[in-house]
């Protein structure tokens, strides 16, 4: 089998993936990895061809848990599409509904109010901090750590989604936000549980770092599997934790200043290698930023009310015109794209799903590596299939 | 906006970027590229050191149908009309004025829509359109695949969902639906089947709806159309 060479930038095709032609000693093995492989979270397919160990093709297969959402959308009203958003990435509804709210708001140039933005900044944060963990918890199962690491991360999950269940009434279908607010208030003594909730979490993070970020298997395991150059992650559209990893500084949160995050002070962690570890390390480092905003919006946030008394809710029927909000999402660039014809139902409704586009390089990352870092390198991808196929 | 427009067409002679406004409150105007030279100016906006859109977001397609547009127009009618004469009753042309409805059909098109950042610079949205000459046979528009790889799955969900083919695409398959699917379900005018299952006795109230969808379909005469083509 010939060498895996990387072509550098300004090749012709430079952002496509290598073609490896086998020596022709021996056959080539195709597998068919999934649909009801316990490592794809979810139904997905990768169609494998394997010289020997090495993955010389792969190629993903969708669609196996696709409903058209963007077509059900169509023909449902604005608000009634909310819920349903919620099932798009399902780890993070409430993420969902702050992108969809945000495109909406956008739409009909509709103000939110302040204590509603840091309502939105505290749930967002608290469901990035729960994605985090549960998605390192499932890379390091999938290491073959059976369990433990995944338990302890879901012990803390559940404190969160505790929280979100007493505010929202449910764990993860949390339908909550609405355009130009929030659903409903949040109580002192719910203020008082969550500073609870988030004073437990950097011993958390401390106690999940002790355990994996220098145990000898992980960094056999991650270190130097699954490369992703920094100009082929911006040119093929990669976002979130995987772009940051190889050492891009692109984090929504800071160029687009949505909401009202200028006002928090956090930084940005960025990989170096764009390896799997750097993944691993910079949801870890992201963790702990992420609970830093925590402590400071709940040092701040102010009285007031959570809606605006100008939401239009009954005949709600946008200006002809069009928007494209976006979120950074824990998984990456959430954004929601929409046609208002002055209908009471979106006439183009289009959802930017970050775990489908982050799938684009995967073939990239995964020629020349064996089966078992295949599985490896999806898990550091963090995808949710609700989402990719919508 | 027109700082952008001048610059590409500058760059790229016979470029034809056409503005399109956006009515909304968010204010984000387009920019219309013309199929032939969509990749060049495409090209150009990645490369270039002041633009450096080197982050291509989203790509969203677009159907608009053929609209019906019903106007009332004023016309001049030749009317004969027997008129008292001198010389008894002769039958005489007159003019008359009269208001007409008329109905003209606005032909449809498939629009690709492209929302463009900049990593390196941390602006943007730049959002470039194109469109297709109609929705049936002519439904070509140039990949900008190889100029921006995320738009690789994205584009073959626009075909797959749409039905635009775009030519110099690496691997332009159905992505989401699966192979031996032949309509396009994101068209307005797409119709769901019946069933999807195949059951040896359907209950009657799928019976019922066949039926029904069947008068429909002969009443608009689709059923003596092929196929889309894959």
């Amino acid at each position: 089998m010939s060498f895996v060479e990387t072509k550098t930038e300004k090749m012709d095709g430079w952002n496509r993936p290598p073609v490896i032609v086998p020596d022709g000693e021996g056959e080539l093995l195709e597998v068919a990895m999934g649909p009801h492989h316990p490592s794809t979270h979810g139904v997905f397919r990768m169609d494998l061809a394997l010289d020997g160990e090495r993955v010389v093709r792969l190629k993903p297969v969708f669609g196996y848990l696709h409903r058209n959402h963007e077509k059900i959308a169509e023909q449902a009203s604005y608000l009634a599409s909310m819920p349903y958003t919620d099932r798009l990435d399902y780890i993070c509804s409430l993420t969902n509904n702050w992108a969809y709210a945000l495109a909406v708001e956008k739409l009909v140039a509709q103000a939110v109010p302040e204590r509603a933005e840091y309502i939105r900044i505290i749930l967002g944060e608290l469901t990035r901090i729960q994605n985090h963990a549960s998605s390192i918890g499932f890379l390091i199962q999938e290491m073959g750590a059976s369990g433990t690491p995944l338990m302890y991360a879901f012990r803390e999950r559940e404190k969160i989604l505790d929280l979100f269940e007493s505010l929202t009434g449910s764990r993860m279908m949390c339908n909550y936000m609405r355009f130009g607010g929030c659903r409903v208030d949040v109580s002192t003594a719910w203020l008082e549980a969550a500073r609870k909730v988030i004073a437990g979490l950097p011993q958390f993070v401390d106690e999940f770092e002790t355990l994996l970020s220098s145990n000898e298997i992980l960094m056999a395991r991650c270190q130097g599997v699954g490369i992703l150059r920094s100009e082929l992650a911006v040119n093929a559209g990669v976002t979130g934790p995987l772009l940051r990893a190889s050492g891009v500084d692109y984090d929504i949160r800071k160029v687009d200043r949505y909401g009202i995050y200028d006002r928090f002070k956090f930084r940005v962690p960025l990989g170096d290698h764009g390896d799997v570890y750097d993944r691993y390390m910079v949801r870890i480092l992201e963790m702990r930023e992420s609970i830093r905003i925590l402590e400071q919006a709940l040092k701040d946030i102010p009285a007031g009310p959570v809606m605006d008394a100008k939401a239009k809710i009954r005949g709600f029927r946008p200006k002809p015109g069009e928007a494209y909000g976006r979120i950074e999402a824990p998984k990456g660039e959430l954004g929601f794209y929409l046609i208002s014809d002055g209908g009471p139902n979106p006439y183009r409704y289009r959802v930017r799903p970050p775990s489908l586009i982050n799938l684009t390089v995967l073939e990239d990352m995964c020629l020349g590596s064996n089966v078992a870092d295949v599985v490896l390198i999806f898990g550091s991808v963090d995808i949710v299939l609700g989402e990719v196929d919508r | 906006m027109e700082k952008i427009k001048a610059a590409i067409e500058a760059a790229v002679p016979g470029a034809g970027v056409e503005f399109v406004p956006n009515p909304g409150p968010a204010a984000e105007h387009s920019l219309r590229l013309a199929p032939t030279s969509a990749v060049a100016v495409a090209t150009f906006l990645r490369d270039d050191a002041e633009l450096a859109f080197d982050f291509l977001s989203n790509v969203s397609g677009v159907d608009w149908p053929d609209k019906e547009i019903t106007e009332k127009v004023k016309v001049v009618r030749q009317v004969t009309k027997t008129v008292d004469g001198p010389e008894g009753k002769v039958d005489q042309q007159v003019e008359e004025y009269a208001e007409e409805t008329r109905k003209r059909v606005e032909p449809g098109c498939l629009e690709a829509v492209y929302h463009l950042y900049s990593v390196a610079k941390k602006h943007g949205p730049l959002v470039l359109r194109m469109k297709t000459v109609n929705r049936s046979d002519q439904v070509e528009l140039p990949s900008l695949t190889p100029v921006w790889r995320s738009a690789e799955f994205q584009e073959r969900e626009v075909f797959d969902l749409y039905g635009i083919v775009f030519t110099g695409h690496p691997d332009l398959r159905r992505i989401l639906m699966w192979d031996g699917f032949k309509d396009h379900p994101m068209r307005k005018d797409y119709v769901e089947p019946d069933d999807y299952e195949y059951e040896p006795t359907p209950h009657d109230h799928v019976l019922a709806r066949t039926q029904e969808h069947e008068d429909r379909l002969q009443v608009s005469g689709v059923m003596d159309q092929e196929p889309a083509a894959e």
